[in-house]
């Protein structure tokens, strides 16, 4: 079994994200692996784990330093990795098509795990293009996922807590959702072995295709500014609640309904 | 004259207004608005639809009547009813449906789809929306035949535009897509969701422990509000992670947020900073959510929201 990961390489959550007079981020920053992307890999080795002869890819589409994200999911267990350079942002349309064009390269997918949303650019639908252009069914914010023959049986997250059981062919693709799995944190031998796992590097160039005409384009980005004056509510517990209730309906008017 | 779709979902029974509130960023006289839906056609849905300007509703069916629930099968549906129509532009929610919905849509078709806007310009085919969960707001630009943004609930106020709309029923064709629905397990129905109330109560550190949330839960259900949670209240398993706001949580846009016992990181900040009303009940005058809302209350939320709630009950009875 053929089991792909597609991880990115994000700045971390921490982070405090300046924009540079470029319209690009200050990236002299921590940069991890996307939280939802460690669901992913976690799945994927599990996965692994559970049948004979499996082996699971780390894939990701970006700079040079992606590489520590692609050995950061090679020390949770991954067996190899595939780098696609590029120096540009990607949109999900060209990062799908690019990470499709370097799976379809490289081998013959049974399972494709993502994580459900990227934390930086929170396009929350990559894996129905990576779906769509390798013609694989897809469903994201999956959190339960076992192996039922040759197809798969997953749970989603809708909303409201309402769940949504689903049986899929395979070959398929995942979006991994935070209540599919803990991530094991990797212990010291898993990083060092990390190390010395291969990782195939591409350029955008070396992949047989042409990215798609329609796309989504920055054309600006600013902070968002912390901007507000606290007013203090003070007094007694009574007199709290009183000043919170008009708050609540001559200000929000949220109590007419 | 533009036509724009817009996908409508429903709510037990009933339009929800948040999609009411993705209308109005189409209200000018150049553009036909078409309203799709899988559900629920019902006159009373006809009527609040024209009242905030839509002129078309579709219906969407097949052969068999109304389509069950399939997220594949009902963006397939979508897909042809857009082409049957000639719609290019399409618009939504960014709720969970509508992320599951919306997106599929964009893959079937190749199209350019911004998610979670907080903005749409449709005359230059811009839409805002945060990046870097929250830390920052870009400016984007759809290229390509076809044009799809999903709104980030709440961030549109619905606004009237009275007119007739038309009602008329569309058939499509139901395709194999290598996904079959087992089962659909539905929470409590009066549940609201996070993404989409108006009023969101979350607890952090300051909860102490997991029956503590109850008093947030009564009150919550007094004001039909959600109840949401910081990530530490989250990780020592006081409640689930669905209930998480933050970075690796739920983004949320609540005309009102309470936050009680939350520090206010960055990264909880960053799933909701564009609240409209924020008030931080905490203990501690320094707590950095302390000088970044609204409303800075510092007192002890185990006194003040029963009391809260009690006067809330008092208003509603």
């Amino acid at each position: 079994m053929r089991i792909y990961v597609c991880v990115k390489h994000v700045p971390d959550t921490a982070a405090t994200i300046r924009i540079k007079a470029d319209g690009h981020i200050d990236e002299n920053i921590t940069f991890i692996m996307n939280p939802y992307d460690e669901n992913a890999v976690e799945e994927a080795v599990r996965l692994k784990k559970q049948t004979s002869d499996a082996e699971v890819i780390a894939i990701s589409l970006g700079k040079e330093s992606a590489e520590a994200t692609l050995r950061s999911a090679m020390a949770m267990g991954a067996d190899r990795g595939i780098l696609i350079k590029s120096a540009t942002d990607h949109d999900s349309l060209s990062t799908a098509r690019s990470l499709c064009s370097a799976i379809q390269a490289d081998g013959a997918p049974d399972v494709i795990f993502t994580g459900r949303e990227a934390i930086d650019s929170e396009g929350f639908q990559t894996m129905f293009h990576l779906g769509a252009f390798l013609g694989f069914p897809a469903v994201s914010n999956a959190v339960a996922f076992e192996l039922s023959g040759t197809s798969v049986k997953v749970t989603c997250e809708m909303e409201a807590g309402n769940l949504e059981h689903v049986q899929m062919d395979m070959p398929c693709v995942i979006g991994a959702g935070k209540d599919l799995n803990q991530p094991s944190y990797p212990k010291l031998p898993d990083i060092l072995k990390a190390r010395n796992k291969p990782i195939t590097v591409l350029e955008l160039s070396d992949l047989e295709m042409e990215l798609p005409a329609s796309r989504v384009e920055m054309v600006g980005i600013e902070p968002l500014k912390e901007e507000r004056q606290p007013d203090n509510i003070e007094g007694t517990v009574d007199e709290i609640a009183g000043a919170m209730v008009k708050v609540l309906r001559d200000k929000a008017k949220v109590l007419d309904g | 004259m533009t036509k724009v779709g817009f996908l409508i979902e429903m709510k037990n029974g009933k339009v929800k207004p948040a999609c009411l509130g993705v209308i109005s960023a189409a209200h000018d006289n150049k553009t036909e608005r078409v309203a799709l839906l899988l559900e629920g056609g019902s006159a009373e849905s006809v009527e609040i639809l024209e009242a905030h300007g839509i002129q078309r509703v579709v219906q969407i069916t097949s052969a068999n009547g109304a389509i069950p629930w399939h997220a594949e099968q009902w963006a397939g549906a979508v897909v042809q009813a857009m082409e049957h129509f000639n719609i290019q532009t399409l618009m939504g929610l960014a709720s969970a449906q509508g992320k599951n919905i919306l997106s599929r849509v964009a893959a079937r078709l190749g199209a350019p789809l911004v998610m979670d806007c907080t903005a749409v310009d449709l005359s230059d085919q811009t839409a805002t929306k945060s990046q870097f969960s929250g830390k920052a707001a870009a400016r984007f630009r759809t290229h390509g035949k076809y044009h799809l943004y999903g709104m980030r609930p709440n961030a549109l106020d619905p606004v009237t535009m009275p007119g007739d709309a038309m009602l008329e029923t569309f058939q499509a064709e139901i395709e194999e897509t290598g996904i079959t629905v087992l089962e659909v397990k539905k929470g409590a129905s009066d549940l609201v969701d996070l993404t989409e109330a108006d009023v969101i109560i979350s607890g952090g550190r300051g909860m102490q422990n997991k029956d503590n949330f109850d008093i947030l839960f009564k009150f919550a259900k007094q004001i039909s509000a959600a109840v949401g949670a910081s990530r530490v209240a989250v990780d020592a398993g006081w409640v689930s992670h669905t209930m998480q706001v933050g970075q690796t949580g739920k983004t949320v846009s609540p005309k009102v947020y309470i936050a009680c016992g939350i520090s206010g990181s960055v990264q909880h900040f960053a799933g909701m900073k564009t609240a409209g009303i924020i008030i931080a009940i905490n203990l501690d005058p320094n707590a950095a959510i302390m000088h970044k809302c609204d409303y800075a209350v510092c007192a002890d939320l185990f006194d003040v929201i029963p009391v809260l709630t009690r006067k809330l009950k008092e208003i509603t009875a």
